[in-house]
């Protein structure tokens, strides 16, 4: 099998980006934060710490499976919308 | 435009079939997706029965865009070395009117949204909705959506915008909404050429296969999958939300492990990545199911969490066709009498209860929570597999030892209680038998 790093992985999936993010993250909110559950369960590894403590997030290659918000435990940090029409994931056709 | 009798929110199974339903019995019908068409933000874990089709798609085999039939289901327990498999094939299920079927959701949706624009609804796609309206006694009367001047109003909105259904959630129909009654399926698709995968899986022409497994999740709770396409196999997990949050390996990790398995590795070498997937599962059953209608609005699909997650039996998109058509033809009804409150679309829930839809959620009601239990997923693989290898293994000059003796040996050294085990077998039976 051929090697693949996880960002070679994440580019064999379309993402059509709108210029506004459908899910914000308030960071603030992730410092207070020691479990951070979206890290490890964000299947596209969309959620990552920073050095001064609070988590960075990029929305654009959301597969909106809702995960993150799910087993987020802090209230307020995560707000979750689904992309404008048209936009967001679009899985492969034949 | 004028007010349409009927928005159905979500172009998948569910939507596409209550809006075909609705539409064919006369009702002004508009459909919305919030993709670019119909399937496109919509993945599973491979494969559908459509026999729920017969009757309004006649022949549906013909038409549909399948990518293998399937004739042999495997049922694997894995352990870090070992491989217990039941592999049932069968003939009758690779002729009409065939059985289960591996398909890619975006080519399978949007064939099935057609025959909803051919009965005369209308689909817009790339429209997201952003709420409900209501009237002031609280009913719903319609949807807002981000297109401009986007609020459509209706005499009957039907939900069918997935897992995650912020329209039933908004309309109050979840009491709470819990990560434990959700998995998390994360999938590979990997191509191949299509001799390589006929002579790996021992199949034919349009033959396909599909493996479940258990035990192949680490600390996990959850299951695995392998199943053939025409020209490409598909490697994933599915692995419960709340244990993934608890732990530190991520969900491309636990596929990777699943991948270097030696029982699954052959199959799937050289493979080349083709599409990387996610899509969450509303696990639980009648555990998490919302309330399926409100003034105006009716739930259906994955929305309704009517989703089979039973072990030997993975099922959703039947559920999803199944809940929409009775949507749809609890829709026509409820317009025709003037009724469309809770009151009047009674008949949806009476369709539900009275059909596989909801009586196999109640006999299967403990079925989801006993495969995913620690005893099923993190004991139970080890000792079936200990206990074939004993059985197999010959000993010589050693005799060969009872059954009787291995079982209750490999039980004390999987650390299972025989009383765990007699429960365990109990529920089984109530929920199986």
């Amino acid at each position: 099998m051929t090697a693949m790093n996880f960002m070679e992985t994440m580019e064999t999936a379309e993402f059509r980006v709108h210029p506004d993010a459908h899910i914000v993250v308030d960071g603030s909110v992730c410092t207070d934060c020691t479990t951070r559950e979206c890290v490890v369960a964000c299947p596209a590894n969309l959620f990552v710490p920073t050095a001064d403590g609070g988590v960075l997030f990029n929305y654009e290659q959301c597969f909106e499976c809702g995960t993150c918000y799910l087993v987020c435990t802090q209230a307020g940090a995560i707000t979750w919308n689904y992309p404008a029409g048209g936009h967001g994931v679009v899985f492969h056709r034949t | 435009m004028s007010d349409p009798d009927v928005i159905v929110v979500g172009g998948g199974p569910a939507g596409s079939c209550a809006a075909i339903v609705a539409a064919r019995a006369g009702l002004s019908v508009v459909l919305l997706e919030r993709g670019p068409f119909p399937g496109s933000k919509n993945m599973y874990g491979g494969v559908v029965y459509p026999r729920i089709l017969d009757d309004l798609i006649p022949n549906w085999w013909e038409e549909a865009p399948i990518q293998r039939w399937v004739t042999r289901r495997a049922t694997m327990l894995l352990t870090e070395t070992q491989a217990l498999t039941v592999d049932f094939r069968t003939e009758a299920w690779g002729k009409a009117p065939y059985n289960g079927a591996t398909a890619y959701r975006p080519d399978f949706d949007a064939w099935l949204a057609g025959y909803a624009e051919a009965a005369g609804a209308q689909v817009l796609t790339s429209t997201t909705v952003t709420g409900l309206l209501r009237d002031d006694k609280g009913a719903v009367v319609g949807v807002t959506t981000d297109r401009p001047d986007g609020d459509l109003r209706a005499r009957v909105v039907i939900a069918c915008d997935g897992v995650n259904s912020f329209l039933a959630k908004e309309a109050g129909l979840y009491e709470h909404t819990d990560a434990k009654h959700f998995t998390l399926g994360v999938k590979e698709t990997l191509a191949l050429p299509k001799e390589v995968i006929d002579e790996r899986f021992g199949v034919r022409g349009r033959e396909g296969v599909d493996i479940e497994i258990v035990g192949c999740t680490g600390g996990i709770n959850g299951g695995g999958f392998v199943y053939t396409n025409l020209d490409t196999v598909a490697v994933g997990v599915v692995l419960k939300l709340t244990k993934l949050a608890a732990q530190a390996t991520r969900p491309e990790q636990i596929i990777a492990n699943l991948k270097g398995h030696p029982a699954i590795a052959p199959l799937i070498e050289g493979g080349e990545m083709k599409e990387y997937s996610a899509h969450l599962i509303p696990e639980a059953g009648l555990r998490m199911m919302p309330k399926m209608t409100t003034d105006g609005m009716m739930v259906a699909g994955d929305a309704a969490a009517l989703c089979l997650a039973a072990g030997i039996w993975l099922e959703g998109v039947n559920f999803a066709m199944a809940s929409g058509m009775y949507a749809g033809e609890t829709a026509v009804e409820a317009v025709r009498v003037n009724d469309v409150s809770a009151k009047g679309l009674v008949g949806y829930q009476r369709r539900l209860s009275n059909t596989f839809v909801l009586k196999d959620h109640r006999k299967l009601r403990r079925a989801p929570e006993l495969v995913l239990s620690d005893r099923v997923q993190h004991l139970y693989p080890q000792m079936m597999a200990n206990i074939a290898e004993r059985m197999f293994r010959v000993d010589n000059p050693e005799p060969k030892p009872g059954l009787r003796r291995i079982l209750r040996q490999e039980r004390k050294r999987a650390g299972v209680r025989r009383r765990h085990l007699w429960r365990d077998a109990f529920t089984g039976f109530r929920s199986y038998g």
